[in-house]
């Protein structure tokens, strides 16, 4: 699952350029002989068992946030705006990776006042000389990504796009393990678009498939680190988080219930979530059609949506066995 | 059982959005000698249906959201404390000493605290308090909130409903419990008159937190029209004019591109020809309100807004006068017993 | 339970007369001779079963809670006001209050959250811009129902389940209810027991109270803050639920009598009682008065702890009221036993 874990961190997929990262994903579906399709927004749609009483959509997006060119000048410097919530005040010296390879690193002008910061302030840096020089690689438009290679030391891993890439392998994972078996539940496993923009993806592809229940895999910000920005009381290491609400949804308490009664009859350890600030692929759910009751399971990362976020392995660990434990139940 | 008593019943049950149950049951039994059938939907909306005296007349859905803003535990600190954040939005300044219920096991009860004037800083003191600075007590030991309460635990305001003068009342909740007074108030009047629309209440969730409950709802129904009631700023001593309507002068008949034009015009209409108070108000874009959900449903809803005027909102001494709730429930009352089909496809063509 | 009822008596500085009522009915059915004075005090003869002989002990507590006053009608209806005592003012908005001797209920009105910007929102509120709403039409309108001048106190219903004591104006009925649970207790000598006026805006009736009683020493019965909440440092905490009675060793108005404070704690002590001191040297209390009053009297302070004083709703723990009751209760015996070389 590591090597999963690293290939799906390492690849490319801004929201709205999910390619890369669903061809990685289809790879491993073959291998699994899984059912899948793709709609037309790219979401993929993995199915499991069929004709089952109760049918649970369970999503993780595929997409992580990024940069768009905007502009570029006669001296080749490139002008960016944000695909989703990029933090302005991390970018200084940050490099980028383009789809086609290019690489990039994010150069700052002189501010007056720190608050000054802005993204007319900043300015991308490919190392071309001229503005034709730079269009030779990039054009208005082009995509890029933070360019950050997967680090582990002990259980804890260090990557880009651990949001949400480590939902996609926890959702991955737990197909691997659930495919041999027959499931009480008709089970959609979908791989979302979009999330990050306004969880996008999930609108439509709920409202195509209908279920009864939603179950979104997703990250979630933690309160462990020294002065936290966010007072929660989740922390890393401590199993899975059962979200109970963030800003976009207000988990269904049969959902939340069942995770929590499925975790301590499995013995896996899990948190309780309250977020302030955020949403997920949940949020766009239960609002489809008459209402689709939903909930999320969350895996505690640290310094969401910079180069290097942090998830605990074993946090992962538990997520897949609470995944894995909750589709063997019937809802 | 009166419009008071109806009031004061559903002010005084908890129903936090999200966790509607408590006043959902309250107001499902209220409703149950005026109304045919009762269901509720995925997400706890309440749905009410009564049924018209003819088959293909149009379908009306009336709604008013029964959730009101609350609290939600983010934290239990080491001496028994809780932290929380909001369940939608509160003038924290009102928070400091108020009393609270929490939903663990079973309810406890708290007060929100806050630090003794004389501790302030200098400049804190013309500050606000932040709710990151509140908490809540319970009085009890660590090892006791452990056992009945979570992170995730709801708390409700604990707030009596108060009878002031001249038939106001001032509670908690009363955005929008008022709302769904006033349809108990129409379903009752249609109870008494002939009516050939067929009626959709439906005493919404979640509209605190981004007006949930309506979107779903309204695509379960799929009504011909909808009409959302819901409270509007009353007037208080040194409110912008425009910006509030006074109490006791009926209810506020909203017009916009929110609000269908013709469906505005029926309101104004039924309250002149049954001499009824009414007033006017003006939203420039979508309203803060249900309405703004249940337009843009479906293949799209003609929709109106009818508010009654409350003070202090979002506070817990929100303050109505029964007057205007009555009036209001009146006026949807004879609006929909005198709906004709030739009505609502008129409102097709614009 | 004397405490919640006490508690819900509207009784603010000025307006002591319902409080005084209640406990005065209590002294004839315990059948204990009692005189008021003209500011309102209320003195209790508690009569000593053996002997009659004084030792010249007072004990007091103070019968009026912080509040506030109407101070104008506007046209509109809305009643402004003044505040009584040192009400803590950012804990009134969106509180019910009870106005006049009438107790018509009103609510402390503010513009709705919505309608302000957000350097009104970041700002605390000042009590000249705050109103109460009764639901008067007008002015006139409002005129039948209060008047200005009427006392406004907060409507908040007392409630206790086990250990927990919550209500408003514990500061200082807890003291009151103290005092007349010892009233109620047979003791070997007479002393008086003053319930007084005016504390809350400057310890106004304690002094007249002594100037007649004229005690060579004097235990003032309070309530305290406690502070001991996450948003302080424990070394603020000044006193902590569920440690005991605190002593007072000193406040800005009174430096307690070593002497009383030795027994205080002797008795504490011999009891096995728990009991803390107050550790925060501000604010006032009966026993400055008192001490300065005639020619002198030696005073102490024992308290019940007790957090958001000064507030719509305050909590103490019974546990530590009840320490209250008995180390004073001892110390008022040992006073006859051991006598006390002031």
């Amino acid at each position: 699952m590591n090597e999963l874990i690293k290939k799906l961190c390492e690849s490319f997929g801004p929201a709205g350029r999910e390619d890369k990262v669903r061809s990685l994903i289809v790879e491993e579906l073959e291998k699994l002989n899984a059912q899948f399709f793709i709609d037309t927004l790219g979401n993929l749609i993995v199915t499991k068992g069929n004709q089952a009483d109760k049918k649970i959509l369970v999503a993780a997006h595929m997409d992580e946030i990024g940069l768009m060119v905007t502009f570029i000048d006669e001296n080749g410097f490139l002008r960016f705006t944000n695909i989703g919530g990029v933090f302005k005040n991390i970018l200084l010296g940050t490099k980028v990776l383009f789809e086609n390879g290019t690489v990039g690193v994010i150069g700052q002008e002189k501010l007056k006042e720190p608050k000054e910061l802005d993204f007319d302030k900043l300015y991308l840096d490919i190392g071309a000389r001229t503005r034709k020089e730079a269009q030779a690689k990039v054009k208005i438009g082009d995509t890029a990504v933070f360019l950050a290679p997967l680090s582990q030391e002990g259980r804890r891993v260090m990557a880009k796009s651990l949001d949400n890439r480590i939902g996609c392998a926890v959702v991955l994972e737990a197909l691997k393990r659930l495919s041999p078996l027959s499931l009480p539940n008709e089970v959609y496993f979908v791989f979302t678009v979009q999330e990050e923009v306004g969880l996008r993806g999930a609108k439509p592809v709920s409202y195509r498939l209908k279920p009864d229940y939603g179950l979104a895999v997703d990250v979630t910000r933690v309160g462990d680190t020294p002065e936290p920005e966010f007072k929660t009381s989740v922390s890393l290491g401590k199993g899975p988080a059962v979200k109970i609400k963030d800003s976009s949804v207000i988990c269904h308490p049969r959902v939340t219930g069942l995770m929590i009664e499925v975790a301590e009859k499995n013995n896996i350890p899990y948190q309780l979530e309250v977020l302030e600030k955020g949403g997920t692929d949940a949020g766009a759910i239960h609002l489809t059609r008459e209402g689709i009751p939903s909930g999320v399971l969350s895996v505690p990362c640290r310094y969401i949506h910079t180069p290097a976020e942090m998830v605990d392995l074993d946090d992962v660990e538990n997520s897949v066995s609470l995944l894995v434990e909750l589709l063997k139940n019937s809802w | 059982m009166d419009l008071h008593g109806f009031l004061q019943e559903i002010t005084q049950k908890d129903g936090v959005s999200g966790y509607e149950k408590n006043v959902a049951a309250c107001i499902s039994e209220a409703f149950s000698p005026y109304v045919d059938d009762t269901r509720t939907d995925n997400l706890g909306n309440l749905i009410f249906f009564k049924e018209g005296r003819r088959e293909e007349a149009p379908r009306i859905l009336i709604c008013a959201h029964m959730d009101e803003i609350g609290f939600i535990i983010t934290k239990i600190e080491n001496n028994g404390f809780l932290r929380f954040t909001s369940l939608g939005g509160f003038d924290v300044r009102t928070l400091p000493g108020q009393e609270v219920v929490v939903y663990g096991q079973n309810p406890v009860d708290g007060i929100i605290g806050f630090k003794p004037p004389y501790m302030e800083k200098d400049k804190e003191k013309n500050k606000s308090v932040e709710m990151e600075n509140l908490f809540i007590d319970t009085g009890l030991p660590r090892e006791l909130v452990d056992k009945v309460i979570k992170v995730g635990s709801i708390a409700a305001i604990k707030r009596n409903f108060l009878a002031l003068l001249n038939n106001c009342c001032s509670g908690k909740a009363l955005d929008d419990r008022a709302g769904v007074a006033v349809l108990w108030q129409c379903a009752r009047e249609l109870s008494q008159i002939h009516h050939e629309a067929h009626l959709y209440f439906v005493a919404t969730v979640q509209e605190e937190v981004g007006i949930r409950g309506a979107v779903v709802s309204t695509y379960g129904i799929s009504p011909d029209l909808g009409i959302a009631v819901d409270v509007c700023h009353g007037d208080f001593p040194g409110a912008m004019e425009h910006e509030v309507s006074p109490l006791g002068k009926g209810p506020v008949i909203t017009t916009g591109p929110n609000i269908h034009p013709y469906m505005a015009k029926g309101l104004f209409d039924t309250a002149e020809e049954y001499n009824l108070p009414y007033q006017r108000d003006v939203s420039p874009g979508p309203t803060g309100t249900d309405a703004r959900a249940i337009q843009v449903s479906l293949g799209g809803i003609p929709t109106a807004l009818v508010s009654v005027p409350l003070r202090y909102m979002h506070t817990s001494v929100e303050l109505v006068t029964l007057e205007d709730i009555k009036v209001a429930g009146r006026l949807l009352a004879y609006f929909a017993a005198g709906l004709s089909s030739a009505f609502v496809e008129g409102l097709s063509c614009l | 339970m004397l405490i919640t009822e006490l508690s819900q008596i509207p009784g603010v500085s000025g307006d002591e007369t319902r409080v005084r009522n209640f406990i005065k009915e209590k002294l004839a059915l315990w059948g204990i001779k009692y005189y008021t004075d003209s500011l309102g005090n209320l003195y209790a003869l508690k009569e000593g079963r053996e002997n009659k002989q004084e030792k010249g002990l007072m004990l007091s507590a103070h019968m009026d809670e912080v509040g506030l006053m109407v101070s104008s009608i506007e046209k509109s209806g809305h009643l402004r006001f003044y505040k009584v005592g040192g009400i803590n003012e950012k804990a009134l908005i969106a509180k019910p209050v009870r106005i006049g001797a009438n107790n018509i209920t009103g609510v402390i009105g503010a513009k709705a959250v919505h309608l302000q910007k957000k350097e009104e929102r970041e700002k605390a509120l000042e009590v000249e811009k705050l109103y109460i709403d009764i639901g008067a039409k007008s002015k006139e309108d409002a005129e039948k129902a209060v008047k200005v001048g009427d006392y406004i106190s907060f409507y908040s219903e007392a409630s206790s389940s086990e250990n927990i004591v919550k209500g408003k104006a514990l500061d200082n009925r807890a003291g009151c209810a103290a005092l007349l649970e010892i009233l109620q207790r047979d003791f070997p000598f007479s002393f008086t027991a003053v319930f007084t006026v005016q504390e809350e805006v400057g310890l106004r009736g304690a002094g007249v109270a002594a100037y007649r009683v004229n005690p060579r020493m004097a235990l003032v019965i309070e309530t305290t803050g406690a502070v001991d909440i996450p948003e302080a440092r424990e070394q603020d905490y000044s006193t902590s639920l569920g440690a005991g009675p605190a002593f007072t060793v000193k406040d800005e108005s009174v430096i307690t009598h070593p002497r009383i404070l030795e027994r205080l704690i002797e008795v504490a002590e011999v009891q096995k009682r728990p009991y803390q001191f107050r550790r925060y040297g501000g604010s006032f209390t009966d026993a400055g008065a008192i001490s300065l009053s005639g020619s002198g009297a030696a005073a102490g302070v024992i308290s019940t702890p007790c957090r958001y004083i000064h507030a719509p709703v305050s909590l103490l723990f019974l546990e530590d009221w009840k320490n209250l009751v008995e180390i004073t209760d001892a110390f008022i015996r040992s006073v006859h036993e051991k006598g006390l070389e002031i």
